[in-house]
């Protein structure tokens, strides 16, 4: 697909879920990536970063979703977010190499695991911070408990569901990077590739790709969370 | 015909994990704070009992902490009772299988909460059809029956708001449209008006009782504040510590403390606004049929101790009023009617004090109290109003002496003042002259 094909696809999107203001923010800031020649790298990241996302996210919601409707399972859950958002990043890189081997699957694979804890615990807090009195009310209206689930405890943890998925993107992205070191392509290779070289120049240019890329993410997925909070004041 | 909806039997709550032992040994009369230290438990209901009948309005009192809403909530079980019984509609609630109790909320029971607890993220008309929408009813018809609730309780307009534009007395009416809208004729309340302020409440308390009239709703209805259930005008159940400590209309928990705790709950009521004028009403002095001759009545005339005597009409309606002096003085076969000398205002005795002391403020002479049908039960002087306002009446004592004696249990409404009122007449046998 040619760049500006793409590039008017991404600024549709932007503009779609989060407005105007950052429809543009994103036109500029990728048209700028191309004029960088970045522009395949930075397909390659953004591909990394998307798949990643959507698989810790089919596996972290239901996870948020579990541990806070059973204390058990939350319980147990608990300890290892914990661990796993203190674990250095590299670390996850090691044991995906032996299944994987060096490449974009094992990059993926780390990421995933990486960026995961965020969309888990903030999923779960949601929930169980939704209000106890409307949990009653639910309750004595006669709500079954996957109609509490859908109707009530997810549409309520919504806000803080997407502020989950928000730094699980952030996360993730930060993660392609290093996984470059393991072979996937992207950004993080360039940026590799400079440090290799002691090449500042074009080290600094892959550095403020990333940082476009952040930032469209960042404010895309932000404006999408702010639309998720309740009854906005007209 | 009074029918019993909720039928609530020694139900106990135990909050804590040996509930079941605590319950176990409370009903072994084992004491209480034995209890608790024993299990390490927090007795939320120590064994209550009561029944909600058909159409009432039951109101829920007592201090905070003493279980009211543990009670409420354990009648619909989003509580779960330790032990007990609890009965609606004849059905066990206890027993209920989790699918049979999802069926039984939706069919049974509206709920209004203390803050509202509308869902922030729906709209008025989202929040109101929300019952029915769990019910799956269809959704062209749940959100006409959710406009129509919304319209009952003076929301009109307002249903494609969200809640947080909603005052606070807007809110809460959105919450009462939200228990209305389900076809459930069961209200439970719980403090539903405590977070408003004062006139609202007022207002709410008003079109609440208007609508249960109307909608012929059963409600429970959970308040600390003594003024709010006696102007909700229902039974009271006073509870403290987890137990009832007395059953009754206000008038009759006013008169007759069963102890401490009670009257010094009732100690600063405004007793205008629960005594009624039957209760009230002087049974001392005879009613005068103004067909009978005063030489028939001149020994009950008297006796009688009130200067001014009421004269009836042959169906015993007041009809006018005499001085004693001037039946004293007349010829012995003067027809009483002759003598009226004045009309008599009169006031129906199912209606509190506060409502006639205008009345009453107007005519030195009385009111002539009457029941439902118009007939003459006694008469209300200003003396015995202010006697009643300081809590000197001698009529009232006396009510509440005779009541204990008949260990009197409530009834209905209207029948509460009237079981003691049997009007003396000189035209019947056992007063009259001869
Ligand atoms: N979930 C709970 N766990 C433990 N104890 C509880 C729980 N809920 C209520 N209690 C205790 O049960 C007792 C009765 O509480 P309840 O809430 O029924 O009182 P209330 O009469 O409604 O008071 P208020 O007027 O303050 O609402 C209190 O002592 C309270 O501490
Ligand atoms: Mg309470």
């Amino acid at each position: 697909m040619p760049p500006p094909v793409t590039i008017a696809l991404l600024v549709a999107i932007a503009w779609y879920l989060a407005g105007r203001r950052i429809g543009l923010m994103s036109l500029v800031g990728l048209l700028f990536l191309w004029n960088l020649r970045l522009w395949t790298p930075t397909m390659q990241t953004l591909v990394l970063v998307t798949l990643a996302t959507l698989a810790a996210l089919a596996i972290g919601i239901p996870i948020g979703i579990f541990s806070a409707l059973n204390r058990r399972v939350w319980k147990t859950v608990s300890p290892f977010l914990d661990m796993m958002q203190t674990m250095p990043s590299f670390v996850y890189l090691i044991p995906a190499i032996p299944f994987f081997g060096i490449g974009p699957v094992s990059a993926v694979f780390a990421t995933v695991v990486f960026s995961m804890p965020p969309v888990i615990r903030l999923t779960a807090l949601g929930i169980m911070n939704v209000p106890g009195e409307l949990i009653e009310a639910s309750d004595a209206f006669g709500t079954s408990p996957a109609q509490k689930l859908f109707k009530v405890q997810l549409p309520l943890a919504l806000p803080t569901i997407m502020a989950g998925i928000n730094q699980t993107i952030m996360l993730g992205l930060s993660m392609v990077v290093i996984a470059s070191m393991i072979g996937a392509g992207g950004l993080g290779r360039e940026v590799w590739r400079a440090i290799q070289r002691l090449d500042a120049g074009s080290g600094f240019q892959a550095g403020i790709a990333i940082v476009i890329v952040a930032v469209i993410l960042d404010r895309v997925t932000q404006a999408m969370a702010a639309r998720a909070r309740p009854a906005p004041i007209d | 015909m009074t029918k019993e909806r909720v039928v609530v039997r020694d139900v106990v709550k135990i909050f804590g994990s040996q509930d079941k032992e605590a319950a176990a040994l409370l009903r072994d009369g084992v004491p209480r704070n034995e209890v608790i230290e024993r299990t390490g438990g927090v007795i939320g209901l120590g064994g209550a009992s009561f029944s909600v009948e058909e159409g009432e309005i039951l109101v829920v009192m007592g201090l905070s902490g003493s279980g009211k809403s543990t009670m409420l909530r354990c009648i619909n079980r989003l509580i779960e009772p330790t032990a007990g019984s609890i009965t609606v509609d004849g059905t066990e609630v206890t027993t209920l299988t989790p699918k049979q109790l999802l069926q039984f909320r939706r069919e049974k029971f509206g709920m209004v909460f203390q803050h509202f607890a509308l869902f922030p993220n729906r709209t008025i008309a989202e929040n109101v059809e929300y019952g029915l929408e769990v019910q799956k009813v269809d959704k062209a018809k749940r959100r006409q029956k959710a406009l129509e609730a919304i319209e009952l309780v003076g929301l009109k307009g307002w249903d494609a708001k969200y809640p947080r534009q909603l005052s606070g007395g807007m809110q809460q009416r959105a919450g009462l449209a939200r228990a209305l809208a389900v076809d459930a004729d069961i209200l439970l309340m719980d403090e539903a008006f405590s977070a408003l302020d004062p006139l609202i409440r007022r207002d709410m308390q008003n079109e609440l009782g208007t609508l249960q009239r109307n909608l012929k709703k059963t409600i429970v209805f959970v308040s600390h504040d003594l003024d709010e259930a006696i102007h909700l005008g229902g039974r009271i159940v006073l509870m403290k510590d987890g137990l009832i400590v007395q059953t009754g209309y206000p008038e009759e928990i006013l008169l007759n403390p069963a102890d401490d705790y009670v009257r010094r709950f009732v100690e600063n009521i405004d007793v205008s606004s629960v005594i009624t004028l039957g209760r009230l009403a002087s049974r001392r002095s005879p009613a005068l049929p103004r067909h009978k001759s005063v030489g028939d009545l001149r020994e009950a005339v008297a006796a009688a101790e009130d200067p001014i005597l009421v004269v009836t009409c042959e169906h015993n309606r007041p009809v006018g009023c005499v001085s004693r002096e001037a039946v004293l003085a007349a010829k012995p076969d003067a027809e009483i009617a002759s003598l009226i000398e004045a009309e008599i205002p009169t006031a129906d005795g199912s209606k509190v004090l506060k409502s006639a002391l205008r009345k009453l403020s107007a005519h030195p002479a009385g009111l002539a109290v009457t029941d439902a049908d118009g007939r003459y039960v006694g008469t209300v002087t200003q003396d015995m109003a202010l006697a009643a306002l300081t809590g000197t009446s001698a009529e009232l004592d006396a009510a509440a002496q005779s009541e204990r004696e008949n260990a009197w249990t409530g009834a209905s409404p209207n029948s509460h003042w009237t079981t003691s009122a049997t009007t003396p007449s000189p035209g019947s046998p056992s007063t009259s002259p001869h």
